[in-house]
């Protein structure tokens, strides 16, 4: 039986994944903010087949309740087979500009505390010996753009720590993988005009679980964005700065 | 990716802002405009659009909330589609009590326009089904509504096109089988006499029946078509116990509609002469026979850019064959047809809702490629005979009734407007009202 912990459960791309889980007759430990959609995400994934289902609250930028929550999930599962880092905001990149308070409350949500996390469950993962440890980066990381590189530069940081992660822990056979999503039609991306880019959450949980069980090092999801992140990557300075992305 | 706003009739168009709802324990968003709930986009015309305003997209809100399994009891948000609850259900042996020619309907939306199914003969609407549903309105107020709790507000909801508030989650009670499997049988019948000869002599003793009919024949074969007939089959253990795979889709829409005189009249021909025998009987998984096309995703594309028409009614038992008779001949000499043309009988059971379309009497759907003017003035046609038989046309899949017909056809529609929330409307509702 799989043992899974999914951090930020609430989103609509790990209630996704956690219901791919549950249809494999996992056993899931949920964590995220609201305890009343964590108790209707719960109810829901025991229904689809979840051989069991627990939940705890946290509030990720509380830095210091991180480690009990760990504890509390670890003595629930017993091991674990697959943790799931997926919270995340989407920052008003502008109001990000106008006030540092924002841009670093902003940063410290969608990278300190994931870099927190992974850190905090690195040494069980190493100890286990075995597992995966997945987290939810973005092809927003890749490269600063004017028009998000707040959230961009938490990303490149959860990005860039997971990789040493990922060479750290190869050692102790945890593999460290790192999703990196583009356009997904989610409740964070509402306001946007929705194009032939945009993925459903479910087809991004698939490929998430693909990875996961592949132990894949870095994916793009949907595949396509790992050439366009690769020709965005490579355009020059003297033009990226002349054009709006 | 987001087809949201749009209807399945790809007509017409309306232009709309999306707020995704995905927590039913919230109250519903401020907006300066007003809102209507969205489900899947299944309803083919307007009655799920609310141009210049807003829509409620629930495609977020689809959690299972309760599945009793000795009762077959499924408690679930508004937002899950038929298809999950089928893929949950059926192999804990349980089926859908009513289900519409697709699974790809939320339950909020089947509930909204009170949905039927083959067995209607038998089981009657959706709605009778539903044991409870909750309404949230723009006022902040929760209704958990039955026919025994707020019964008007359960009655004015079911079949009420989305305008009484925000179905959040719903309670429905599911039927017993014994197997993912069906036995059909398929009869070829020559004329409409023939159609209402099987229908008479079948309802009794199978569950569901439907005809199709070919609507490009004329004369002495006029309402020719197939009748199939099926019950929920026993086990089958030496059966694999899934559908078929399939990966057809439509990639995009044509540039002109590929559904034209033409190809109509030849994939009628060929679809009436597809069986060579008078009867053919079959053990068939549940999901070709009852979602044929949902083999085929996006099929609504092949009517290329301009989109399509469906017209559903409803007309009295007494007198039906020749009313159906009637608007055969209309179709046929119009020459454009329809592409699939379905023909039922109701049954008697009461539909529970105010605006619920179903009633005693033959029902028979039709699909037109949208050719403007022609189109219109064809539906007009079919309505002047629909109307003067005493029978209705079916919201859901209706792009253009004049308010006219739409009142008269559903006489509740002055006292449905009391439930209507103050901040909900649709196109469909302003277009008929005017």
């Amino acid at each position: 039986m799989l043992r899974v912990l999914i951090i930020g459960a609430t989103s609509a791309i790990a209630e996704a994944t956690a219901r791919c889980y549950a249809a494999r007759g996992a056993r899931i430990f949920l964590v995220a903010r609201d305890v009343t959609r964590l108790k209707d995400i719960a109810d829901d994934l025991r229904i689809r087949g979840a051989v069991a289902v627990d939940h705890a609250t946290l509030d990720v930028n509380d830095l210091s309740a991180h480690a009990g929550v760990i504890e509390k999930a670890w003595q629930q599962l017993g091991s674990i087979d697959v943790a799931l880092i997926a919270h995340g905001t989407l920052p008003d990149q502008l109001a990000c500009e106008s006030s540092v308070e924002t841009a670093l409350a902003e940063f410290a949500t969608n990278g300190t505390s994931t870099i927190a996390l992974l850190a905090a469950l690195a040494p069980g993962m190493e100890a286990q010996g075995r597992g995966v440890l997945a987290v939810i980066s973005s092809v927003a990381g890749d490269r600063g753009r004017q028009s998000n590189y707040l959230y961009g530069a938490a990303k490149a940081a959860v990005s860039t720590f997971a990789s040493g992660l990922r060479q750290r822990l190869a050692k102790a056979g945890v593999s460290v993988v790192t999703i990196k999503p583009g356009f997904v039609d989610t409740p964070m991306t509402r306001n946007f005009r929705k194009s032939a880019l945009w993925a459903k959450p479910d087809a991004v949980a698939r490929g998430i679980v693909r990875a996961a069980d592949r132990g894949s090092s870095v994916v793009y999801l949907p595949w396509f964005w790992s050439p366009i992140m690769l020709v965005i990557k490579h355009i020059p300075e003297f033009i990226f700065k002349r054009i709006k992305l | 990716m987001s087809r949201a706003g749009q209807s399945w009739g790809r007509y017409p168009v309306a232009k709309q802002s999306i707020i995704s709802i995905s927590d039913r324990h919230q109250e519903l968003p401020a907006t300066a405009v007003t809102i209507l709930p969205y489900g899947n986009g299944r309803s083919y015309g307007d009655s799920c659009l609310n141009d210049s305003g807003t829509l409620l997209h629930t495609s977020h809100l689809d959690r299972f909330i309760r599945l009793d399994v000795a009762t077959g009891v499924l408690d679930c948000e508004a937002g899950a589609l038929f298809s999950e609850i089928l893929d949950l259900i059926v192999p804990q042996g349980w089926f859908l009590p009513v289900t519409p020619g697709t699974k790809f309907v939320t339950v909020g939306g089947a509930i909204a326009n009170d949905v039927h199914g083959k067995n209607h003969h038998r089981a009657g609407t959706l709605g009778r089904h539903v044991l409870e549903l909750e309404l949230l309105r723009s006022d902040g107020s929760r209704r958990a509504c039955s026919s025994i709790k707020y019964p008007e507000w359960f009655a004015a909801t079911i079949g009420g096109l989305g305008l009484t508030g925000l179905i959040t989650r719903a309670s429905i009670q599911l039927r017993r089988i014994a197997s993912p499997w069906m036995s059909t049988e398929v009869h070829r019948f020559d004329d409409l006499a023939g159609f209402f000869r099987l229908s008479e002599s079948s309802d009794r003793d199978y569950e569901y029946t439907v005809a199709w009919i070919d609507c490009a024949a004329k004369g002495r074969a006029l309402g020719r078509g197939l009748f199939t007939r099926a019950n929920h089959a026993p086990a089958h253990p030496e059966r694999r116990p899934s559908a078929p795979a399939r990966h057809l889709r439509v990639p995009f829409a044509p540039p002109i509609s590929l559904i034209n005189p033409l190809t109509l009249r030849a994939f009628n021909a060929m679809y009436y002469h597809r069986q060579r025998q008078r009867t053919v009987h079959a053990t068939t998984h549940y999901e070709p026979h009852f979602y044929p096309l949902d083999g085929i995703r996006d099929w609504n594309r092949i009517y290329g850019p301009r989109g399509f028409m469906q017209y559903q009614c409803v007309v009295p038992p007494t007198g039906a064959e020749d009313c159906i008779a009637r608007l055969a001949r209309i179709i046929g000499s119009a020459g454009g047809g329809s592409f699939l043309a379905v023909l039922k009988q109701f049954g008697s059971l009461p539909s529970p809702g105010m605006l619920s379309f179903p009633r005693p009497g033959a029902t028979l759907a039709l699909d037109f490629p949208n050719n403007g003017n022609r189109t219109l003035r064809l539906l007009d046609e079919l309505d002047d005979v629909v109307a003067a038989s005493g029978g209705a046309v079916y919201p859901a899949k209706d792009a253009r009734m004049s308010g006219h017909r739409f009142r008269q056809y559903f006489p509740a529609w002055e006292s449905f407007s009391q439930y209507i929330d103050p901040r909900f409307s649709s196109s469909f509702w302003r277009r008929v009202m005017e």
